[in-house]
């Protein structure tokens, strides 16, 4: 099913993705990804306070290639998302409502999105050039001395994602591979 | 004897970054236009049709294929009546490495200690392999390597008695295993006997063949040919949401080895298996 959704996520839109559904996101999104995870981390375990707001945003796990003159940003593929599996759901407990990278999620980070009405989405690997074109404007906002790995501030308009892990822990890597699978 | 200048490998390195990171090869383009002719699913179908309109629009508004521009793998094979001047070889290419990387605005992803993880700024250095050949000319293979699929990759030390059953189960549960992590369809690179690092050196060399010739090796032609078809049954399919395409080619090379050994490495790429190659 098509569905166009606006983020930030609100709880409701969130709990009525299902997986499978092809989703084009518009509004305010941002990307971290190994190190800035890390940063974050060692924040909360400080007592710091986190660069970005949690409830209700959605966190691309992206890094950029530079961005020629006069555009917004380079190319803009996702990532591995397992990578980021160990950092996941604290954030997801503090109200991070979505998250989209590539690849398979732990059962951890799977308890989290159930526990906390969250989705997990992918958008293509290897695509970079394509969606970037869906992305209008980037500004790190934190971290900025990690390059690639900094935190930005996405403005994006129909962003396209497949949700893979749905609020109710339902997980599209699993239930497709059943279908085309011969073995 | 011939003599080279080494600015001449800088520039020329610094333009084949550029290229593999906009450019696929012709047949891997070929490749994923079949692919999208015979995919099974709707969703997959899309999904490489995606890839497609991917490449175009990295070609026409050059912007890399992929945002992770790799590490970039370079294989020197060098004529033995080939003498260089001008200065260090190994510092020429890193220089043609750092300016493709820098004026090409790829994406730095080079960290200088694996544990403390402090970015070069400028994706050097490279990792070179150099090979000694007859002749008095250079070839140069640049193949960027991104790390979604590289970390998806495998070495088994098999033994010998686990014969070509084992060499299979070991390149079908790395797919496996690797799954919609891998950017799929991916490329396998291939490598049994030699050593530990023979094999795996053969699994990346491998990946460097275009993916539309087969080994002159009938047996081996036979275990590319019947290992893509097992893959592609797997049912990961493209994006690894589910299809029919789960690889485009697997590739394989060997080499001899061990009596008491039988070395595999799996050398996973993805869609985007970029490289590039001149000849000096």
């Amino acid at each position: 099913m098509d569905r166009h959704i606006n983020v930030p996520l609100s709880d409701e839109d969130a709990k009525s993705l299902n997986y499978g559904d092809y989703v084009y996101l518009t509004g305010t999104i941002y990307t971290a990804r190994d190190a800035a995870h890390k940063r974050m981390y060692e924040a909360l375990a400080n007592k710091e306070a986190l660069p970005m707001e949690m409830k209700n945003n959605v966190i691309y796990y992206m890094g950029p290639s530079p961005a020629r003159e006069g555009r917004p940003i380079g190319s803009a593929g996702p990532t591995t998302a397992s990578r980021m599996d160990k950092y996941a759901p604290s954030l997801l407990d503090l109200g991070l409502k979505g998250m989209v990278g590539k690849g398979k999620r732990s059962q951890a980070v799977k308890d989290a999105i159930v526990r906390n009405g969250a989705v997990y989405m992918a958008a293509v690997g290897g695509a970079g050039a394509l969606l970037s074109r869906s992305i209008l404007s980037s500004e790190v906002i934190a971290y900025d001395d990690l390059g690639t790995e900094a935190i930005r501030k996405l403005e994006v308009k129909d962003f396209p994602v497949i949700v893979v892990i749905d609020a109710q822990g339902r997980d599209l890597y699993e239930e497709a591979i059943k279908e085309y699978g011969e073995q | 004897m011939r003599t080279i200048d080494v600015s001449l490998v800088t520039d020329t390195i610094k333009d084949m970054c550029i290229e593999a990171n906009h450019f696929l090869s012709e047949d891997m383009k070929n490749a994923l236009n079949k692919a999208h002719d015979t995919e099974k699913s709707p969703l997959g179908c899309q999904i490489l049709g995606q890839l497609q309109e991917n490449l175009k629009i990295a070609g026409e508004d050059m912007i890399p294929i992929c945002q992770d521009t790799g590490m970039a793998v370079l294989f020197v094979e060098i004529g033995q009546d080939v003498h260089f001047e001008g200065g260090n070889l190994e510092d020429a290419i890193n220089e043609g490495v750092r300016r493709g990387y820098v004026d090409g605005y790829l994406r730095k992803s080079v960290v200088k200690d694996p544990i403390y993880r402090e970015n070069t700024k400028d994706n050097t250095p490279a990792v070179i392999y150099y090979e000694m050949v007859p002749g008095d000319q250079v070839k140069l293979t640049m193949a960027p390597k991104g790390f979604g699929s590289e970390n998806m990759s495998k070495i088994f030390m098999l033994k010998p008695a686990d014969g070509i059953e084992g060499v299979k189960n070991a390149i079908l549960s790395a797919v496996k295993d690797a799954g919609p992590n891998a950017c799929p369809p991916m490329v396998l690179g291939v490598g049994i006997g030699g050593t530990f690092e023979k094999c795996a050196y053969l699994a990346k060399k491998a990946l460097t063949r275009p993916v539309d010739q087969r080994s002159d090796i009938p047996y081996v032609k036979e275990l590319e040919e019947e290992m893509l078809e097992k893959i592609n049954k797997s049912g990961i399919g493209p994006g690894g949401l589910g299809g029919t395409t789960t690889a485009l080619a697997v590739n394989i090379n060997t080499y001899p080895t061990h009596i008491a050994g039988l070395p595999v490495a799996i050398n996973i790429c993805c869609h985007v298996n970029r490289h590039s190659v001149r000849v000096l």
